[in-house]
């Protein structure tokens, strides 16, 4: 299905990012950041491909962990690198931003904190994945459910706390001028966020289909 | 229910029989920490005065860090003649399992925080008595928190190569979020005049973030742990 599928997202997300630039430019200046603002497109895109790819890793995970299916780990492994390089352009796109917004790269606020938290968990992920050997597979996924559990308090921190960053809720308001390029950007990162987790997971399989051969052959040896 | 607590209290019972007989998490945990204390009193006290703020971030490090070590010490020694299999095999729940772990390192880490919290204040003139209660509530919540999840890695990490690296690169990132609580509440809290009110959302963050993890935890011991 993956060999059928990826070709489609490919597609598409080229579609996308052909057409991303075009709305971007044509889309209005903000009224007090300027050409600044722009980086939005980005950074919130990024974000979103970022949970998408942690919902992913977090359900793949549970259903390895209770059922025992090896592709619903593959998936996971393919999941959290996505996670990981997503969350990482949130978190480069972040402090430009910041720093002609709130005159500061960085501050270490609740939103903020707990952005670079996620994203530490997931490397921890990939670092287990890398160094744990045999049997880290179960230990992973108890942590992929971990790392899920941490986005509802990143999603509600501006909620809670006053802090720095705007609050969620501003995105359902952004006006048709803003709220359009903004929507296209999103559906673009999702786009190829989903091909390359089609594509990274069948790789993942492809490797376990290429270990079991090499015992196959040990075997019978 | 009675069967579950009466299973929690016998792996309770086991661990702090053996550490009776050898003490050797104990001692080892509560020298550790307290050499870490020692090191950032050095950094950190200057002609006679603690910089400002110093003494909460000290007193949860020294717990995160001897909270470390013990939790490393805690699933090694089930590994010994096959232990674990042993304690995985009996026909009880797992989570009784967990949960017995958990109680034997909280009682641990008890007796280490009450020897560090003592020494901070001491080195570092923290207005320790003057609330007791809501550091207590403080400690106590935040410990549950790092343990909860720390003995649930520590157990699954027992089967995993280079684990004596693993089991910190794992268990901060994701206990970052109680330390942080623990840290920002005993700061307030150690305030001339604190503000309650802060120290009271600390503590509330801190026991809803200890019942997500324990859930977790919980709800996970089991299918890690399955072979």
């Amino acid at each position: 299905m993956t060999r059928r599928l990826f070709p489609v997202l490919a597609g598409l997300s080229l579609l996308f990012f052909v057409g991303a630039p075009v709305l971007i430019v044509r889309a209005p200046y903000e009224s007090t950041m300027g050409l600044v603002q722009k980086i939005f497109y980005f950074h919130f895109a990024g974000w979103m491909a970022m949970f998408l790819a942690i919902f992913v890793l977090g359900i793949a995970s549970i259903i390895f962990l209770f059922r025992r299916i090896r592709s619903a780990d593959q998936l996971a492994v393919a999941a959290a690198e996505q996670a990981v390089i997503f969350g990482l352009i949130g978190l480069i796109t972040g402090p430009l931003w910041g720093v002609k917004a709130w005159g500061v790269w960085w501050q270490w606020d609740a939103r903020l904190t707990m952005a670079v938290i996620l994203e530490l968990i997931l490397v921890a992920y990939l670092l287990l994945r890398q160094y744990g050997g045999p049997g880290s597979d179960r230990l992973a996924a108890g942590l992929g459910i971990f790392a899920m559990a941490n986005v509802p308090f990143l999603y509600i921190s501006t909620e809670i706390w006053r802090t720095v960053h705007p609050r969620t809720s501003v995105v359902p308001t952004l006006p048709v001028d803003f709220g359009l390029p903004l929507w296209w950007s999103v559906a673009g990162f999702v786009v190829i966020c989903l091909a390359m987790l089609s594509a990274r997971r069948r790789l993942e399989e492809q490797r376990a289909t290429l270990d079991e051969l090499y015992l196959a052959l040990e075997d019978e040896a | 229910m009675t069967r579950f607590l009466q299973v929690v209290w016998l792996v309770v019972r086991k661990d702090l029989r053996v550490e009776s007989r050898n003490k050797e998490m104990l001692v080892t945990t509560l020298f550790f920490a307290v050499s870490c204390v020692m090191v950032f009193a050095f950094a950190f006290v200057r002609g006679g005065r603690a910089v400002d703020g110093a003494a909460a971030g000290v007193l949860w490090i020294a717990v995160a860090f001897a909270g470390t070590l013990a939790l490393g010490r805690a699933f090694e020694r089930e590994r010994y003649q096959d232990a674990l299999r042993g304690l995985l095999l009996a026909p009880v729940d797992r989570p009784a399992i967990y949960l017995g772990k958990l109680s034997g390192l909280l009682l641990l880490l008890a007796v280490v925080e009450l020897v560090v919290v003592l020494m901070v204040a001491l080195m570092f003139q923290a207005p320790l008595f003057e609330h007791p209660f809501r550091m207590l509530a403080l400690l106590a919540l935040g410990t549950l928190g790092f343990a909860s999840v720390g003995t649930l890695f520590s157990a699954m990490l027992v089967r995993t190569r280079s684990r004596a690296v693993l089991l910190p690169v794992l268990l901060y990132p994701v206990t970052i979020p109680v330390l942080i609580m623990g840290v920002s509440g005993t700061n307030v809290l150690w305030q001339p005049e604190p503000d309650l009110a802060m120290v009271q959302l600390w503590t509330s963050l801190l026991l809803f973030f200890d019942v997500v993890f324990l859930t977790l935890a919980l709800w996970t011991f089991e299918p890690v742990m399955t072979e």
